[in-house]
């Protein structure tokens, strides 16, 4: 065992981008899914309609850590090995699709549908009609609950430690099994993803007050 | 895929699945009970208690929800013992659900209290109850009635996340699968047989809480 020293305290930070990376791509990836999963959920086709259900059904009562393990394991067993990083960009984008969908399917349902009935009436497709009519005025409402999400997203991303990842949590491992000050050491880490997470959720309730005053008039 | 399962090792180790199941249960109920002990308390003091009070309960709340589990629980198993302090990994684990389900309970409950209208324990007050009688006798009792549903979400959010103690050992389901699949090496069929079971508790409590919030919370609330 050893000393605890300022450089050691400095790997944190230094490791907290990965954190920053991991929560960034799982974004993009659970984005795209989620893109899917509420349009599917919002379409006039059943099967379209329940298998999205069903999606997020299974990715929301099923812990995080078990997904990440089976997709880690999953992915040995079709022969493509993944990584570590990949398996977690994909664990986390798997299951961050189930609740981005979720939340977008609400925004969606809130824009009045007689807007999309107009924009139809006017001769619009349903690309047009999601892009131009119901799109802008769907992000309005989602951008306050997706910022939130935000906040789960980089506290979900301390699970790739457990696959064996080195990000902020993994770092915070492995420092404390050399020196052992416990305390010290994940006392900081907290304090990092405190200071990644407390902005997002400013800035969310922040957006949500906006919103609801906007929507008061 | 050259790959064939084989889920007889699993099977074989049923036992012990089925115990981690039983710990899995036993440490979301328990916290549950235990945490909406401590949010009754913390949103009385976050909703009515003096400012300093409302400031420390406030903070604490944004902390834990602001910080990951899973730091949360190494902080509690790694950081009490060097303070001299040794637990089991199971209380370990209800510790730090405990601390972590709390936070998020405080918030449920104190948005059920700002639900009922202040007529309420203004009139109660009226009566003559005490400040505390009124927020145990009138308040309280609406605001949990109107809370039901997310407590229910909450709960199986608990369940869930209760997996993450796999980490310090304590041997619920998630740790026993771990365990076979090391004695095993049948990783795939161990996590998928767990992740079942898991849907399984949760689609039954979400379910049972949807048939219990129906009938037994179906009285109006007064505003």
């Amino acid at each position: 065992m050893r000393q605890l020293n300022w450089n050691d305290l400095l790997f944190l930070p230094y490791a907290a981008r990965w954190t920053v990376l991991l929560s960034a791509s799982a974004f993009v990836g659970g984005g795209l899914i989620g893109l899917a999963i509420a349009l599917m959920r919002v379409s006039p086709s059943r099967t379209l309609r329940w298998a999205a259900i069903a999606y997020i059904r299974v990715f929301q009562g099923t812990p995080l850590l078990l997904q990440l393990f089976l997709v880690f394991f999953g992915s040995e067993l079709l022969g493509a090995g993944l990584d570590p990083y990949l398996a977690a960009v994909l664990g986390l984008s798997l299951n961050a699709g189930a609740f981005l969908g979720e939340i977008w399917r609400g925004s969606i349902q809130a824009v009045p549908p007689g807007q999309s009935e107009a924009a139809r009436a006017l001769g619009l497709g349903y690309g047009a009609r999601m892009l131009r009519v119901v799109g802008p005025q769907a992000l309005r409402v989602a951008v306050p609950p997706t910022v939130g999400f935000l906040v789960n997203l980089v506290k979900s991303t301390s699970l790739a430690a457990v696959i064996g990842f080195v990000e902020l949590t993994r770092a915070g491992q492995l420092l404390n099994n050399a020196t052992f000050r416990p305390f010290a050491i994940f006392g900081c880490v907290a304090l990092i993803y405190f200071l990644l997470c407390w902005p997002l959720t400013l800035a969310s309730k922040r957006l949500e007050r906006r919103l609801a005053s906007a929507y008061k008039r | 895929m050259q790959y064939t399962f084989h889920f007889g090792d699993i099977w074989a180790a049923r036992e012990e699945l089925f115990w981690g199941t039983l710990l899995t249960l036993e440490l979301s109920a328990g916290s549950m009970v235990l945490s909406l002990v401590v949010a009754v308390f913390g949103a009385l003091a976050r909703t009515g208690g003096p400012r300093w009070l409302q400031a420390l309960v406030s903070a604490y709340v944004e902390f834990i929800r602001n910080t990951p589990f899973l730091v949360q629980v190494f902080v509690i198993y790694f950081g009490l013992p060097a303070i001299g302090i040794r637990l089991d990994a199971i209380v370990c684990a209800v510790i730090a659900m405990v601390l972590n389900g709390s936070a998020y309970t405080i918030e449920i409950i104190r948005a059920g209290i700002e639900s009922i209208g202040h007529g309420q324990s203004e009139a109660a007050r009226a009566l003559g109850l005490h400040r505390l009688q009124a927020f145990r006798l009138i308040v309280l009792p609406q605001a949990l009635q109107a809370v039901v549903p997310p407590l229910g979400s909450q709960f199986i959010l608990l369940m869930l996340n209760s997996s993450i103690v796999s980490v310090i050992s304590a041997e619920e389901l998630t740790a026993a699968a771990q365990d076979i699949q090391s004695r095993t090496f049948r990783s795939f069929e161990a996590y998928i047989v767990a992740a079942i079971i898991y849907f399984c508790l949760s689609m039954l409590f979400s379910g049972a809480f949807a048939v219990v919030s129906r009938f037994a919370f179906a009285r109006p609330t007064v505003r």
